[in-house]
């Protein structure tokens, strides 16, 4: 039997609403997953460096500052650079629709807006496993 | 009617500051980028991507200046939604008014200034909590003879409901940290009846309206007997709970934004009906992004049909006596009444935060409201409920890129420009007194007057206070 999918979910840049990130945490591990949480005000290279020492599967980062062309590309880059693209990064918040196709050139998988079901959540990361 | 607003430069944001004043709004309420929240200047490496994206970048009096170019501020109220630089912000306001030649002693306004509630709901804290309460009455205690109509703390609920609290929680651990204030400046020597009433409130309107009309009562009253109970207050001014009310923006849709205006429009009256003095209604565009001028408009006519349309306003709690009402408020007080006194038994709001105690009611109960709309037992429309297909919405405000590039210039223009020997004098002298019991706002105001940066005042106070990590549980 394999082992439990590991997620770490992060609030990458400078924003404290943490609610939709605690929540999606809280609803991961009720799923059956590992999940660690960042805490608030991470950057870019905490957030890599916490994915390769919890050797983690996924990355959910939660951003409602505005941030998220900056940070989230960042992250991307800096996977490559520690050659761990194969961690798969998924990401919430307040995040417009139109700037959704530049994420996804960056690598980002799936974006979740407000409103999105927790089970939506849940069945991404099992399917994509 | 004050409405919350702020985006990219002080420049752009003095433009929407006029507008609002030419469409009838009373006050100005500034919102201030993640970066000058948290004490970091836009040149901070920390500050890449997020500078002028929630709110106006501050980094000197020069912003300052510029944020507040003719507009009177004899003539305006001004709320800031600032918090742990709350003295350096307030100071640079000083400052320009003393330019605009009006004293100090006339400015009306607010700081939020309530570090407790960033430790468990909002997040922008920089000291660790000890540090910070001495901050607070130190600006308590200079308010009171130097800037005597100024609101010196926004004692804040709106930011627990929104992390996910309830009614009852919003209202205990509110007043819980009320009281950690009134007792921190008790002991720091001020009489209680000498700042109490500079005491002002800040609570959410959600949508269960009745609850909601019966929050703001109970919080009235349990306020008014712990002042004069616990803390023996005899002016009837000390007893009193002003507060300012802001409709809830997680409560709002993405999904068809449009029903956001009806939302709001019933928050907006449940908050009016409940007695709030002022009120910030949202716009239907904010579950999405900072919202645009149009939609803006919507949210302050809301007010204003509310105000002078519907009569609503002709008489003082004008549900008091209705039987439902009254039940609700006694249970909403009861409830809160239990949680303050768990507080209390664990050593007050500050250790109960430090225990996690506070930040875990709230986290379970925003996982329990996410899974009672995944059930189905509470309804959101649009949501959960009446669905349909539609498209991304378009003309969303977007804060372009250049934003921060334009702050880089003009900060480094200041600290071209300035005389950097006053700055590190300044700063010399801010440090050596942070060291000593000596009220810290005169040496702060002395420094934003030399163009010291908001980011240099706030990292000379990080080498004497540290900083604050937050905890998970």
């Amino acid at each position: 039997m394999a082992g439990k999918i590991r997620v770490l979910i992060a609030k990458p840049g400078l924003d404290g609403h943490d609610r939709g990130a605690k929540v999606v945490a809280q609803a991961l591990k009720d799923a059956g997953m590992e999940v660690i949480y960042t805490g608030l005000r991470q950057t870019p290279e905490q957030i890599v460096n916490a994915a390769i020492q919890e050797d983690v599967s996924f990355i959910g980062m939660s951003i409602l500052s505005g941030a998220h062309n900056t940070l989230f590309p960042k992250v991307m880059k800096l996977l490559k650079e520690n050659d761990c693209d194969n961690i798969k990064v998924f990401g919430g918040g307040v995040i417009p629709a139109d700037d959704i196709p530049f994420l996804k050139e960056n690598g980002v998988m799936e974006v979740f807006g407000p409103g999105t079901p927790l089970t939506e959540v849940v069945k991404f990361v099992k399917e994509n496993a | 009617m004050r409405q919350y607003a702020g985006f990219g430069t002080a420049e752009e944001t003095n433009e929407r500051y006029q507008y609002l004043l030419n469409n009838g709004t009373m006050g100005l309420s500034v919102a201030f980028d993640l970066p000058t929240q948290i004490g970091y200047d836009s040149d901070d490496a920390l500050s890449e991507g997020e500078v002028g994206k929630v709110g106006v970048a501050i980094d000197t009096l020069a912003d300052m200046e510029i944020l507040f170019d003719s507009i009177p501020l004899d003539k305006v109220s001004t709320s800031m939604t600032i918090n742990a630089p709350s003295m350096v912000l307030l100071a640079m306001y000083i400052a320009v008014a003393e330019k605009q030649g009006v004293s100090a002693e006339k400015l009306k306004g607010t700081i939020q200034n309530d570090i407790l509630k960033e430790y468990v709901a909002r997040g922008t804290y920089i000291f660790p909590p000890k540090p910070s309460m001495r901050l607070i009455t130190d600006i308590f205690k200079y308010c009171k003879d130097n800037v005597p109509y100024w609101n010196t703390i926004s004692i804040s609920g709106y930011h627990i409901r929104e992390a996910g609290s309830d009614a009852a929680q919003e209202v205990a651990f509110t007043l819980a940290d009320g009281i950690a204030y009134v007792q921190a400046a008790i002991d720091s020597g001020l009489d209680v009846d000498s700042f109490a009433a500079r005491l002002s409130f800040f609570f959410n309107a959600h949508n269960g309206f009745f609850e909601e009309i019966a929050k703001y009562r109970a919080a009235r009253r349990m306020w008014a007997k712990i002042m004069k109970e616990r803390f023996g207050a005899k002016k009837q001014k000390s007893m009193m709970l002003r507060f300012h009310t802001q409709t809830g923006g997680s409560t709002l849709t993405a999904q068809q934004p449009e029903n956001n205006i009806v939302r709001v429009a019933l928050q907006a009256l449940s908050a009016v009906l409940g007695g709030t003095q002022s009120l910030h209604t949202n716009s239907k565009d904010e579950a999405l992004a900072l919202p645009t001028e149009d939609s803006v408009r919507v949210a302050l006519r809301t007010q204003q049909i509310i105000a002078e349309e519907s009569n609503v306003t002709d008489t003082v709690d004008p549900l008091g006596g209705s039987f439902y009402i009254e039940k609700l408020t006694n249970e909403i007080e009861k409830r809160a009444m239990d949680y303050i006194k768990k507080i209390d038994d664990m050593g007050g709001a500050p250790q109960a935060i430090e225990n996690g105690y506070i930040q875990q009611e709230i986290q379970k109960a925003a996982y329990d409201y996410q899974k009672s709309i995944e059930s189905k037992e509470n309804i959101v429309v649009g949501v959960n409920k009446h669905q349909i297909d539609e498209r991304p919405p378009e003309n969303l405000l977007k804060v372009d890129m250049s934003v921060q590039e334009r702050q880089l210039k003009k900060l480094k223009k200041v600290k071209d420009e300035r005389d950097n020997d006053k700055v590190k004098a300044a700063l010399k002298t801010l440090k050596e007194k942070a060291q000593t019991d000596e009220n810290l706002f005169p040496y702060v105001l002395d420094a934003v007057k030399t163009y010291a940066s908001l980011g240099e005042i706030c990292n000379t106070l990080r080498e004497i206070f540290g900083e604050y990590n937050q905890k998970i549980f």
